[in-house]
């Protein structure tokens, strides 16, 4: 059996509420969703639909308050499972979350060296070798974090997540802090490693355009309580480019979606106006 | 290559403040009249000083001190910042007996540090010590506090274990805290350490400035002032030093 192929999520009913200071807030109410080995699932929803929320739950590094969660058949999350963080699930983080103190290189390999038999040549050739297939990287193994770009940067952390063998990569915004040249570049970089390690993703973002161009299916969430809106199927064939925004089937995807996303975007805005009055 | 380049108006206002201070005794200026202008100075220094065992001994008793006091303050400080900022448990005993104490500024501690410890020396070293301690202690608490969470969240996900997390995530985050912590610690340090000299000791930088005031020689003074301005120099270029090495990461570019 190999591991590697597999990556089935089942969400079934998940709610969470949280509970600062006596006030019950529901971030996630009663959300499901199934997504099959292999496949390239974007959520997009206002800030606090409770999208982290799944996402940080998926990771292990949250509690859900009742539904459940498998991962390949295997509990995750339940009310009585307590999710655990494990390199099966690993996440590339929106602020970013490189080791500043480490080099490249001791980044990439921190999750390899688990048990007294890693050979810490082999780990660090395998390292260089992602490297290179990330687009000639080796050079910069030894630099420290600080010194690289930020586009540069979650590169190294995508290498991070992907050398691990993951049977699910989460990304939670990671390029929205991004100005748009390197959005785009980001964009086909991580296209081109789906492409090539056929990885489950889940992409959270806010971003609708970001979503259909690198999604095979998109699900908009409504804002808080975090309910699905939308499950829109993108079936634009890969490998894709950004000629593709302007092909009719992604504009016809934009019309059915942009309404719904901006729907909830304004309510998400004026409940906040509320909150603040 | 970096090419040295001189800072002609940091040069123009070092000379500016040599001749006020000349011409303002040459010519009485109220006030510097009883002063020694700077040749006088740098004379006495040479011929009194720089070259006698003396003078070098109480440089080196000044920086024995503050080595220990400031020593013993990272040994205890660090471990204690640690602890306040991980446990919560021993945060809510701890805390507020270390901050009841904090605001008691080091030289409050001289009378009742001369009655405690045995030795004169003993008590110079413990007043030099809780100059550094607290502010040694709060910086590496705020150290821990201000861990982010998504580097321990993601060390878990790569399946480290609370240890090596412990050892690869959270002490080398705390690392820069700590350096600001001896950064300060240090300067605050010379501080204490000269004023408890002045008032406790008959040895030391502190004291030979004090003796200069108290037998009427205010050139000894000016001797005394200058060079535990350059003691304390030397001691930040050393704690800079140590924090590059420290820290490799924060500078290299």
């Amino acid at each position: 059996m190999k591991d590697t192929q597999l990556g089935k999520i089942s969400i079934r009913n998940v709610s969470k509420t949280y509970d600062p200071s006596g006030a019950n807030v529901l971030a996630l109410d009663d959300f499901s969703l199934e997504i099959d080995s292999g496949d390239f699932v974007a959520i997009v929803g206002p800030s606090g639909c409770g999208k982290s929320t799944l996402l940080n739950i998926l990771a292990g590094f949250d509690t859900l308050t009742s539904g459940e969660i498998e991962l390949d058949g295997n509990l995750l999350a339940g009310v009585n499972k307590t999710p655990v963080p494990g390199s099966d699930r690993v996440v590339v983080f929106q602020q970013g979350a490189l080791f500043p103190w480490k080099t490249v290189m001791e980044n990439i390999t921190y999750g390899l060296f688990k048990t007294g038999k890693s050979n810490k040549y082999e780990i660090e050739a395998r390292a260089l070798e992602f490297l290179a297939r990330s687009g000639n990287l080796q050079d910069i193994a030894n630099v420290y974090p600080a010194q690289l770009s930020s586009g540069m940067q979650r590169r190294v952390e995508i290498i991070r997540a992907i050398i691990n063998d993951p049977k699910l990569l989460l990304l939670d915004e990671p390029f929205r802090a991004m100005d748009t040249v390197n959005k785009t570049k980001m964009h086909q970089h991580l296209l081109q490693t789906y492409q090539d390690n056929k990885k489950t993703i889940l992409f959270i973002t806010h971003d609708l355009e970001e979503a259909l161009f690198l999604a095979d299916r998109v699900i908009v969430m409504t804002t808080r309580p975090g309910k699905m809106k939308l499950d829109i199927q993108v079936n634009i064939p890969r490998p894709r480019d950004h000629k593709i925004m302007v092909s009719d089937e992604y504009i016809a995807l934009r019309k059915k979606t942009v309404f719904a996303v901006r729907e909830e975007a304004k309510k998400a805005f004026e409940r906040g106006e509320r909150e603040m009055a | 290559m970096k090419k040295f380049r001189l800072n002609w108006r940091g040069l123009i206002a070092i000379i500016t403040f040599f001749a006020l201070w000349h011409f303002g005794v040459v010519y009485e200026v109220s006030g510097l009249s009883q002063l020694p202008g700077p040749t006088e100075v740098i004379i006495v220094w040479f011929n009194e000083f720089l070259f006698t065992a003396d003078y070098w001994e109480s440089w080196f008793i000044s920086f024995e001190r503050v080595l220990w006091g400031f020593v013993i303050a990272q040994i205890l400080g660090i471990p204690l910042g640690l602890f306040l900022g991980a446990s919560n448990l021993f945060r809510s005993i701890v805390y507020p007996v270390f901050e009841m104490m904090r605001p008691i500024p080091p030289l409050a501690w001289v009378p009742l540090s001369i009655l405690f410890w045995p030795t004169n020396e003993a008590s110079i070293i413990f007043i030099t010590f809780i100059g550094a301690f607290f502010i040694i202690t709060i910086n590496v608490y705020e150290g821990v506090q201000s861990i982010k969470k998504e580097h321990i969240w993601l060390a878990q996900s790569l399946g480290a274990s609370r240890y090596r997390i412990f050892y690869t995530i959270m002490l080398p985050a705390v690392i820069p805290a700590v350096a600001v912590g001896m950064s300060l610690g240090i300067a605050v340090t010379w501080n204490v350490v000269i004023a408890a000299e002045m008032i406790a000791s008959d040895s030391g930088l502190g004291r030979l400035t004090w003796e200069g005031y108290v037998s009427s020689t205010p050139t000894v003074v000016i001797v005394g002032m200058i060079s535990i301005g350059m003691a304390g120099y030397i001691s930040t270029l050393l704690v800079d030093f140590l924090e590059k090495k420290m820290m490799p990461w924060k500078y290299r570019r």
